[in-house]
């Protein structure tokens, strides 16, 4: 699925990397959680969050997210932009929830990060 | 690459405004040594949540990356309390982490585990009231 696919779907608004909303996003992930994204995500996702800092934007870049989505109308600060800019990592922001967002992605094919793991732990 | 790199890099704890400038650096020196890119992400993830661990719990360290044709070897040494009970803190989900470290993503009791999932050799040493050492390698082979 394209970002701008993602960016379309979830009614985002685009607050820096207009110019890398052609990427091609493998999985999704959502996480409020950083450590839980740094353990259990893949190269190549699309990170959906609520928490809005420099750690998010961190992570991102050390973990190969492609893109980060920030839930339900959170803004990032001018200082997170400058820093994504730099990254070259797309920030685009969704008035959706958190589960509201995941639910439109996976409905439309995106799979998910994690699905190594819950297959581990539903097949055993 | 033929010769061995080394550079060394100093945290300092409590700097939340700066955590994370050390593993980003790291990420792009081996970018520009060549380094593939599953290797780059192991060891930016390890050198990251290292990085956070410092900020979180230590008063300073330093962070040494050596890069050989072999491995790649990053060395943690902070000055710090120590850690109790090393076995209990490589349990996943065992924290003494605060509301500010948790705000910022981190102290889920994830961190240490991390490194050692990344990792190809990991080793931790600590001693009450003066420090952690830790120990990462990734082989290149």
């Amino acid at each position: 699925m394209k970002l701008n696919e993602i960016s379309e779907a979830l009614k985002c608004e685009t607050f820096c990397g207009a110019e890398y909303l052609d990427r091609e996003i493998k999985f999704g992930c959502a996480s409020d959680l950083m450590s839980d994204v740094l353990a259990f995500s893949r190269a190549g996702a699309v990170l959906l969050t609520g928490l809005v800092n420099i750690q998010t934007i961190n992570t991102a870049f050390l973990a190969e997210i492609e893109a980060l989505v920030f839930v339900r109308g959170k803004i990032p600060d001018e200082r997170m932009i400058e820093m994504a800019i730099i990254k070259k990592l797309p920030l685009i922001g969704t008035p959706y929830s958190m589960y509201e967002a995941c639910g439109i992605l996976f409905n439309q094919g995106l799979g998910s990060t994690m699905e190594c793991i819950s297959e581990k732990v539903i097949n055993g | 690459m033929d010769k061995t790199f080394t550079r060394t890099f100093t945290v300092v704890g409590n700097n939340f405004t700066d955590a994370g400038k050390v593993s980003t650096e790291i990420k792009m020196i081996l970018k520009q040594l060549g380094i593939n890119s599953t290797i780059i992400r192991r060891v930016a993830i390890a050198s990251y949540e290292s990085e956070m661990n410092v900020v979180m719990y230590a008063n300073k360290a330093d962070i040494s990356l050596v890069v050989s044709p072999s491995e790649i070897q990053i060395v943690v040494e902070d000055v710090g309390p120590g850690i109790p009970d090393i076995e209990l803190a490589m349990k996943e989900g065992f924290s003494t982490a605060t509301t500010e470290m948790r705000e910022m993503g981190f102290g889920a009791g994830m961190g240490l585990p991390n490194i050692k999932r990344n990792a190809d050799i990991f080793n931790i040493e600590s001693i009450m009231g003066k420090g952690t050492k830790l120990n990462i390698t990734v082989s290149l082979n």
